[in-house]
C-alpha cells in the first residue's frame, strides 16, 4: 500500500513539472500581456517596459521560471496584476467558494443520483426506467453554460425566487472567518448570512450538478442491474435473507465501487464545469479567477490556478484509487 | 466497532466546531437600515485605496468618495471649481501655483489638513524612490514626466518643490510652465492624504520581489482622505468595499450612512442584481437596456459626453497608400459617421468633428469636418491612385468601453461604409488585450478602432495622449510639424493665446494631418434605483455620493 502511494506521489510530481513548463511557455506566448491588460488604451511602450521590468516579464522565460519555481516550493504564488493581491490570498478566498459550489453540486448528484439509479435498476424495463433514462440523457447532453443561463433567466430574473449572481448580498455585511460563506454565517451565527449564500449557492450548483446526476444515475442503474444477477446475490436471497439486507449490504455496497470510481472523475470534471458556472453566475470561486486571468494576462494567478487543478486532480484520482481499498476488501488484499 | 468509531468521528467533530465556533465571531457593526446604506454594482474591484497607485476607473471611483483634491469640478460638469484648495493663481510665467486652502479641514484620523499636508504629499510623489513604486504611480508620471531620482526610463520632472508659506497657503514650483495645470491638480490620483496615516503605516513601502508585490497598509487598511466618507473595510472574498459617513467633514456632510461598492464584474449581472433589489445602482448600462430599464421605473442618468472615439490610420501598415493624405481624406468622406450615431450610439451621442469634446478648451468650430460624400471619397482615391486600396481593419472584440458599447456593430457599419467607396476590408477581430498590443506595439493593421476618455479638462490630455509624439498605431513617428504645434500649443501660459493656438492645432490636425478621423463622443450612462435622489451624473464619471439620499 504505501509503496503504490509512494509511486503515485513520485508520478504526480513528474505530471506537475511537464505541466508546468508547458503551461509557461503557453502563457508567455499569448499576445498582449498582462502590463498591456493593465493598461488598457494607455498602454503606451515605455509604460508597458517599466511594469514589465518591475514584474520581472522582461527576463528571459527560462529565467522567470526558474524564479517561479523556486518561489512556488516557498509558498508564493506572486501577486496577481489584475487585482494586485497575493495570489495565494486570492485562492485562499476564492477556493473555499468553489468547493463549496462543487460540495453542494456532488452532493446534490450524489443524494439524488444513486437513489434515482438504483430505483431504474429495480424497476427496469418500466416506464418509470424510461423516464430516468431519458431524463439522464437529457441531463448529459445539456451544457453547463446552456443551463446556466436558463436557470437564471428563469428562476432568478423572471420569477425573482433566487439571487441571479454573486456569492452573497453585499447589504449583509456577513463577517468571513473561513470563506467558506455557508460556514461562515452558522460559525458566526450570522444565520441570514448563511441562508443568504445557501441561496446564492442553489442555482450554480444545480446548474453544475446536472451532468454529474445524469452520469451518477446511469452507473448507478447499470452496476446494480450487474450486481442484482450475480449469484451471490441469488444465494442471499435463497438463504431466506431479509430483502432490505439484501439491498443494502450486498447489492448497494457492491454496486457503488464503480460508482464512486465516476464521482471521483466528476470531482476532476467539475472544477472545469465549475469554470463555466462561475462565470456564468459571476460567482467569485476559482474558475471565475481563471476566465478573468487569462483576459487579463495575469500570468501569476493562471500560474497558480493551472497548477492547483492539476495538483488536485491527481490527488483526487489518488484518493479515489486508494477508497477502492477500503470499500472493497478484495483490492485491499491485492 | 464501528459504533465506537461512529462515536469517535463525532466527538472529533463536535470539538472541532466548538473550537472553531469558539475563535469567530461576527464583525458586524450597528444597525443596518436600508434607508441609509446604498450598495452601488462596480464593474470592477479596486485595485489599492491609495489612489496614487491607481489607473482605471472603478479604483478611482471609491477613492473619491474618501479623498479630495486640491482642483475639484462643478458637480455635473467638466469645469474647473475650488476642492481643498479655495483659490489658486499662477505666477507670471506659469512656474509656481499659489493655493489659498480651505480652513478647518479635518482628516479622517483627526489630523488637520493645512499647507504642510499639501507639501508633504506632492514631496512625497515626487521622492518615490522605488522602481515598483514609481511604475504604479501612473498618473503622477503622466502629469509630471519623473521622479526625484528616476528608478525607470522616465523623464525629467519639472517639480522643483512646495513650500508652505503660512498655514493655509501653499505654494507648488516648477522648472517651466506646463499646460496641464492647474487642470491636473483635479485628479484623482493627486489626491491628499493625512501626512500622519501615510507615515504611520508605510504608504511608500510598495514592496517588490519578481512577479510578488505588496502595497502597504496604508494603501490596503488605513486610506485617510479629507472626503464625506471613510473607508471601513474592504471584504476581499465577497468583493465589497464599505465606507460610512464621515461625520468631521467640512462640507455637505454626507445623507448615506453606509455606502458599500460591490464588485460585479459582468454588465448583464450588475442589471439583473440591480432588477433584484441587491443592489442600488450601478455604472454603464449597455444603451441597448436604457429603454427596458426606464420602463421598469430605474432612474437613468446620461452625462455630458467627456470621451472620443476615433478610427486610427497606420500610414506605415500593409496599405502603404494610406502615407498619402488623400486617401485618409476619402476614408474620411467614406464614413457615414451621422448614420452610425443615430443608429448604433447611445441616445445623445454625437458626430466628433475634432479628437476632443467641445468642453475642452482649443475646441475649434472651424475644423475641416468631412462630410459624407461618396463621389468626392471616389475622386480622391482615383486622384491618388488608389482605386484598388485594401484595408486590414482592426477592431476588438469581448469587450465595451464608454466610447465604443459596441465595437463590433461599429466596426460593421465603418466596414460598409468603406466598401461603398470601392476599399476591400479585410477584418481582424482580436480580444481586447491582444487587440491593444497589436495596433500599439506590431505593425500589420491599417486601420483600427480605439478612444478616450478624458482624465481632465485640457487639450493636452486629449492631442497631447494621441499625437504628441510618434505612435507606432497611427505610424506618425516622421510628423514632427505635428509634435512641434503641439509642444508649442501646451506651453503657453497666456489662456486666450493657449486656447487659440490648440485651435490652430485642432484646425490642421484635420486638414493638414489626419492621422485619424474622429468618430464620435458617447454619453455614458449611469442607473439607480427610482427612489434614489441627489445623485449629479459627471462627465468625468466622477460622482460624490455625499448628496445622494433614498426619497
Amino acid at each position: 500500500m504505501l509503496r503504490v502511494v509512494v509511486r503515485r506521489l513520485l508520478q504526480m510530481v513528474l505530471t506537475l513539472f511537464a505541466l508546468s513548463v508547458l503551461m509557461f511557455a503557453w502563457l508567455r506566448n499569448l499576445p498582449g500581456g498582462p502590463a498591456i491588460a493593465m493598461l488598457g488604451e494607455r498602454a503606451t511602450p515605455e509604460r508597458v517596459a517599466a511594469l514589465n521590468h518591475v514584474f520581472g516579464y522582461d527576463q528571459p522565460v527560462w529565467v522567470q521560471y526558474g524564479r517561479w519555481l523556486g518561489r512556488m516550493l516557498t509558498g508564493d504564488f506572486g501577486t496577481s496584476t489584475s487585482s494586485k493581491m497575493a495570489v495565494a490570498r486570492e485562492l485562499s478566498q476564492a477556493f473555499p467558494g468553489t468547493i463549496e459550489l462543487s460540495f453542494f453540486a456532488l452532493a446534490f448528484a450524489v443524494a439524488l443520483g444513486v437513489p434515482l439509479g438504483y430505483i431504474a435498476a429495480r424497476y427496469q424495463g418500466r416506464p418509470l426506467d424510461s423516464g430516468v433514462i431519458i431524463g439522464t440523457l437529457v441531463g448529459v447532453s445539456v451544457p453547463v453554460f446552456f443551463l446556466g443561463y436558463l436557470l437564471k433567466a428563469g428562476v432568478a430574473v423572471r420569477l425573482g425566487w433566487l439571487p441571479p449572481s454573486g456569492r452573497q448580498s453585499a447589504a449583509l455585511d456577513a463577517t468571513h472567518v473561513t470563506n467558506f460563506f455557508v460556514l461562515d454565517g452558522l460559525l458566526t451565527r450570522e444565520w441570514d448570512a448563511a441562508a443568504d449564500a445557501f441561496m446564492h449557492l442553489l442555482l450554480p450548483a444545480l446548474a453544475l450538478g446536472t451532468i454529474p446526476l445524469a452520469v451518477i444515475v446511469r452507473i448507478t442503474r447499470a452496476s446494480v442491474l450487474d450486481v442484482l444477477n450475480e449469484d451471490y446475490v441469488r444465494t442471499a436471497e435463497a438463504k431466506g435473507l431479509r430483502r432490505q439486507t439484501i439491498r443494502t449490504r450486498h447489492v448497494l455496497r457492491n454496486a457503488l465501487l464503480p460508482v464512486v470510481t465516476a464521482i471521483g472523475l466528476q470531482i476532476g470534471l467539475l472544477l472545469a464545469g465549475a469554470v463555466l458556472t462561475e462565470t456564468v453566475f459571476v460567482f467569485r470561486g476559482v474558475g471565475w479567477l481563471l476566465a478573468d486571468g487569462i483576459q487579463e494576462r495575469d500570468y501569476a494567478r493562471l500560474q497558480a490556478i493551472i497548477l492547483l487543478a492539476a495538483v488536485v486532480y491527481v490527488f483526487v484520482n489518488l484518493i479515489v484509487d486508494l477508497s477502492y481499498a477500503l470499500i472493497d476488501p478484495r483490492v485491499r488484499v491485492k | 466497532m464501528q459504533a465506537r468509531r461512529l462515536k469517535a468521528a463525532v466527538a472529533v467533530a463536535a470539538a472541532v466546531t466548538l473550537a472553531v465556533t469558539g475563535c469567530a465571531e461576527s464583525k458586524r457593526g450597528g444597525e443596518k437600515s436600508a434607508k441609509s446604506t446604498l450598495v452601488f454594482g462596480a464593474a470592477g474591484a479596486p485595485e489599492t485605496f491609495d489612489p496614487t497607485f491607481a489607473t482605471d476607473g472603478e479604483t478611482f471611483r471609491v477613492a473619491r468618495q474618501m479623498y479630495e483634491t486640491l482642483l475639484d469640478h462643478k458637480p455635473g460638469t467638466a469645469e474647473l471649481s475650488p476642492g481643498l484648495a479655495e483659490s489658486w493663481e499662477p505666477n507670471d510665467d506659469g512656474t509656481a501655483w499659489t493655493f489659498k486652502l480651505r480652513e478647518n479641514v479635518k482628516f479622517h484620523d483627526g489630523t488637520d489638513f493645512n499647507a504642510e499636508a499639501v507639501c508633504f504629499n506632492y514631496d512625497r510623489w515626487h521622492n518615490l524612490d522605488t522602481e515598483a513604486a514609481q511604475a504604479q504611480a501612473i498618473y503622477y508620471l503622466d502629469v509630471f514626466g519623473g521622479f526625484k531620482s528616476n528608478k525607470g526610463e522616465y523623464g525629467e520632472t519639472p517639480y522643483v518643490g512646495c513650500e508652505a508659506t503660512d498655514t493655509h497657503t501653499a505654494v507648488i514650483k516648477l522648472k517651466e510652465f506646463q499646460g496641464k495645470f492647474p487642470a491636473a491638480f483635479s485628479l484623482t490620483s493627486l489626491s491628499i492624504s493625512s501626512p500622519t496615516a501615510m507615515q504611520k503605516y508605510d504608504a511608500d513601502n510598495v514592496v517588490q520581489e519578481g512577479e510578488t508585490f505588496a502595497y502597504p497598509d496604508y494603501a490596503t487598511k488605513h486610506p485617510t482622505g479629507t472626503g464625506p466618507f471613510k473607508f471601513v473595510k474592504y471584504d476581499e472574498a465577497n468583493e465589497t468595499a464599505t465606507l460610512e459617513r464621515f461625520d468631521g467633514y467640512w462640507g455637505g456632510k454626507a445623507k448615506l450612512k453606509k455606502l458599500l461598492f460591490k464588485t460585479i464584474p459582468d454588465e448583464n449581472a450588475r442589471k439583473q442584481e440591480l432588477q433584484a433589489g441587491t443592489i442600488d445602482g450601478y455604472d454603464l448600462p449597455s444603451p441597448a437596456d436604457y429603454q427596458t430599464l426606464k420602463d421598469e421605473g430605474f432612474k437613468l442618468e446620461i452625462r455630458d459626453a467627456f470621451n472620443v472615439l476615433y478610427l486610427g490610420i497606420n500610414q506605415r501598415g500593409p496599405a502603404k497608400e494610406l502615407s498619402d493624405i488623400r486617401v485618409r481624406k476619402a476614408i474620411a468622406h467614406a464614413m457615414n459617421r451621422e448614420q452610425l450615431v443615430k443608429t448604433k450610439l447611445p441616445e445623445g451621442a454625437s458626430v466628433a468633428t475634432q479628437f476632443m469634446p467641445d468642453s475642452v478648451l482649443g475646441y475649434a468650430d472651424d475644423v475641416e469636418k468631412y462630410d459624407y460624400d461618396l463621389d468626392k471619397a471616389k475622386a480622391l482615391l482615383k486622384e491618388a491612385g488608389a482605386e484598388n486600396l485594401k484595408v486590414k481593419f482592426y477592431y476588438p472584440t469581448e469587450v465595451t468601453r464608454p466610447y465604443m458599447p459596441n465595437p463590433k456593430e461599429i466596426f460593421q457599419v465603418l466596414s460598409d461604409d468603406l466598401a461603398k467607396a470601392g476599399i476591400e476590408v479585410e477584418p481582424v477581430a482580436k480580444p481586447w488585450t491582444e487587440y491593444l498590443d497589436a495596433i500599439s506595439q506590431t505593425r500589420k493593421h491599417d486601420l483600427h478602432l480605439l478612444g478616450w476618455t478624458g482624465d481632465f479638462n485640457d487639450p493636452i490630455n486629449w492631442n497631447g495622449t494621441f499625437f504628441g509624439r510618434g505612435q507606432k498605431g497611427f505610424g506618425t513617428e516622421g510628423m514632427k510639424d505635428m509634435f512641434a504645434a503641439i509642444a508649442k500649443a501646451d506651453s503657453i501660459v497666456d489662456q486666450a493665446e493657449k486656447e487659440s493656438a490648440w485651435q490652430e492645432v485642432n484646425r490642421r490636425l484635420l486638414s493638414e494631418w489626419l492621422p485619424a478621423v474622429p468618430v464620435s463622443h458617447s454619453p455614458p450612462g449611469i442607473v439607480v434605483k427610482g427612489n434614489i435622489k441627489g445623485l449629479v451624473a459627471s462627465p468625468l464619471t466622477a460622482e460624490k455620493f455625499n448628496t445622494v439620499y433614498f426619497s
